[in-house]
């Protein structure tokens, strides 16, 4: 037993990866399709005036937001952690047979909960929060699953064999600690049917109804405290925790400096929790609060860079690495996207900034080449990288990887320049004023200009979309055809078909 | 110290989680006590509003529409007067949005009417011809929860105090009263009146014979809600 290598048993990691690939499918449809129902309206009844309400813009803009980073991404979260947490921490989910339940436990919670999700949103049960809608049952699962997953992580770390926790691991405890609070405060809610008339009558009404524990501004204040950093949490945290796995064990690097690292994770993990404030900015919260909010976004640099930075030098003397292997192009392309939007982000949050960008496609451009570069393409690179290892078979083509990648960084490039030129257009045409100080254009003549902007940034979706179709056919392909491989062909660069 | 703590995930796991709790106590705790107190002359919502403003939350009108007026010239010269943290003190939840695909509406029911919004709601197109607002027809036909919304109102008195039945101060110095239902079926009644209001000035036969047989399509509510922003 001692000299053979540990067997690791990926069991509840293959679960996580086909429900990454189906929810991401599933949301980037979504989002492409309703990208495209704001350049050309007639969309919104494409199934007929019957069915408009479950195909308009606004009942599935929610199902957008939420299927990308609920599904997509906690899924590619989840799929990496139970892979990625045996191998750091040197044992195998096959040692336990309660944390192999509580792992499966995990994951039928998760699909129910999202398949519960999906209905209620469809129906119109939302809590209008941003990517806290879900009605107060869900809620309850969606702790349920997180409360399980914890188990997990620190089971895991109890019978661990390596006693010293690599970093990624210390992303993935923050993501658990960090996503639990913000969610149970942020989600604190009084169902309606609590309530009793005067008459005595009880249950009234619709039993999934509640209402927000919070009124008004203090309701904006938790709201954007948990909305910014569930960004914080979900789509940058544990993507750090994957890059610090993948990167070094895909190229054979060593972390360029633990001292970065270092660095980097605690200044994270003080300095983003401030700067929820920037997404109210002039609005009805404290000033002293928006001040916080701005300065801090802008000292948020420094930690992502850092990680950012450790991440790139990690590459040095190895740069024909990344003109040799796509897996590490998205990686590399990944960690300069995270420096690309952790810098427009702070750039967004000067207030000066702030009153231009605020409200309008600039914002969504900013969060849009945040997913797609950065979580996106990480997620993708991950599921690269463990497919071989988890299937043991060889991946199953690499240039159709490739082609991927150029398709994928193309549509992300058409999103986000489309983005910036509509939001500032916007922008500047709200708050234009004639020569005699009256506002220069109507409301809608700020939106007849954006046409062309709408219509390329739904490209630039659908290319990203046709490439994620390529990257799940490569998937399936590598589980079914691609061919059997040995232990010994996976220590570092994954073994690639033509 | 941290070698040691990345030995001892216990510890390590409590430091995480002071460093990122912190932030929160220090920025959300001390302005609960003060940011909720209304402003004069806002009042809680009727039953019938209430109905409109889940109407309004189910269909995400708050996807493209923000409630908060930032206090710039461009946009008190467009919406009115900038937003007052006050005027929100009995939204459960906030509505601000953040994004403008279409105009605020924080003051909307300053300058729209209920006809406007009647024939812009089925027809976009046909009020503004390049808007890019799907129609929202079914809300004509759609009866609104109204038993819903009254348990709305209820939680909000018990266990929230919103001043339900109570007067509440306004600009002119006199005081009104918001009264809540004391069973289901007068909940009905009252909002079936205001209803009643409403509709006088729509158009729609369809939505007028639905109220004159003493039901509430949404639309009804929706109007009501969007017209009380002011």
């Amino acid at each position: 037993m001692e000299n053979r290598p540990l067997e690791y048993d990926y069991t509840v990691a293959k679960m996580f990866m086909l429900t990454t690939i189906v929810l991401g499918i599933v949301g980037m449809t979504i989002g492409v399709f309703i990208a495209f129902e704001l350049a050309f309206p007639g969309l919104n009844t494409i199934l007929g005036s019957g069915l408009a309400e479950y195909t308009n813009f606004s009942r599935l803009r929610p199902l957008h937001t939420d299927s990308v980073a609920f599904g997509f991404t906690v899924s590619g979260i989840f799929a990496t952690w139970f892979y990625v947490g045996q191998r750091v921490l040197k044992v195998s989910m096959a040692e336990s047979k309660f944390l192999m339940f509580v792992g499966k436990l995990q994951f039928w919670l998760y699909v129910i909960g999202v398949a519960a999700a999906v209905v209620t949103l469809f129906m119109g049960y939302t809590t209008s929060k941003e990517y806290a809608e879900f009605e107060w049952p869900i809620d309850i699962a969606i702790v349920i699953v997180w409360v399980l997953w914890g188990v997990s992580i620190f089971g895991l770390i109890g019978i661990r064999r390596e006693k010293s926790l690599y970093i990624s691991i210390w992303y993935y405890i923050a993501t658990f600690l960090g996503v639990a609070m913000l969610y149970l405060f942020n989600n604190m809610e009084v169902p309606t049917m609590l309530a009793t008339s005067p008459a005595g009558e009880t249950n009234i009404g619709d039993w999934l109804h509640s209402i927000s524990m919070y009124a008004g501004t203090n309701d904006a204040l938790v709201q954007w405290w948990y909305g910014h950093n569930a960004v914080a949490f979900v789509f940058t945290v544990p993507i750090v925790a994957m890059i610090y796995y993948f990167l070094p064990k895909e190229s054979g690097q060593a972390i360029y400096s633990y001292k970065l690292s270092l660095l980097s994770f605690w200044g994270l993990m003080f300095v983003y929790l401030w700067a929820g404030g920037h997404h109210l900015l002039f609005s009805t919260v404290p000033d002293w609060m928006q001040t916080m909010g701005s300065v801090f976004s802008v000292v948020l640099i420094l930690p992502s860079w850092g990680s950012a930075i450790n991440m790139l030098l990690t590459m040095k003397g190895e740069w024909q690495q990344v003109a040799a292997s796509p897996l590490i192009k998205f990686m590399i392309l990944a960690s300069t996207f995270y420096m690309f939007s952790t810098l427009e982000g702070p750039i967004q949050a000067i207030k000066s900034v702030n009153a231009i960008a605020h409200f309008t496609d600039w914002i969504v451009g900013h969060v849009h080449d945040g997913t797609l570069g950065w979580v996106g393409f990480m997620i993708i690179a991950a599921l690269y990288h463990m497919a071989p290892r988890v299937f043991k078979r060889e991946l199953y083509s690499k240039s159709l990887m490739a082609a991927q990648f150029w398709i994928q960084t193309l549509g992300i490039v058409l999103y986000f320049t489309s983005m910036w030129i509509a939001g500032i257009t916007q922008g500047m045409m709200w708050r234009a004023h004639d020569e005699f100080g009256n506002l220069a254009y109507s409301f809608i003549d700020t939106v007849d200009v954006l046409h062309p902007y709408y219509a390329l940034r739904g490209t630039g979706g659908l290319l990203y979309l046709v490439g994620f179709f390529m990257f799940a056919y490569n998937i399936y392909k590598t589980m079914t055809a691609g061919r059997r491989v040995e232990e010994s062909e996976l220590q570092n660069a994954s073994p690639m078909g033509a | 110290m941290f070698h040691w703590l990345e030995k001892h995930p216990f510890f390590f796991a409590v430091g995480v989680f002071v460093v990122i709790a912190f932030a929160g106590l220090i920025e959300i705790v001390p302005n609960f006590a003060q940011a909720s107190r209304p402003v004069i002359g806002t009042t809680p919502y009727s039953t019938l509003e209430i109905a409109g403003r889940q109407a309004y939350i189910k269909n995400s009108c708050n996807a493209c529409h923000s409630q908060l007026i930032r206090p710039f010239k461009s946009e008190t010269d467009r919406y009115g007067h900038y937003s007052l943290s006050g005027e929100y003190a009995y939204d459960r939840p906030f509505l601000w949005g953040s994004k403008r695909t279409g105009p605020d509406l924080h003051r909307v029911g300053n300058y729209r009417t209920t006809e406007w919004h009647e024939n812009h709601m089925k027809d976009p197109q046909a009020i503004v011809p390049t808007s890019i607002m799907p129609g929202y027809p079914w809300m004509f036909t759609t009866n609104a929860d109204i038993d819903t919304a009254y348990a709305e109102q209820l939680t909000a008195a018990q266990f929230f105090g919103v001043p339900y039945n109570k007067p509440v101060p306004m600009k002119d110095g006199s005081t009104t009263v918001v009264k809540l239902g004391n069973s289901i079926a007068e909940a009905h009644a009252m909002a079936l009146e205001e209803a009643k209001a409403v509709v006088a000035n729509m158009k729609d036969q369809d939505v007028k014979d639905a109220v004159a047989r003493g039901e509430i399509p949404e639309i009804v509510a929706l109007i009501a809600y969007l017209n009380r922003l002011k």
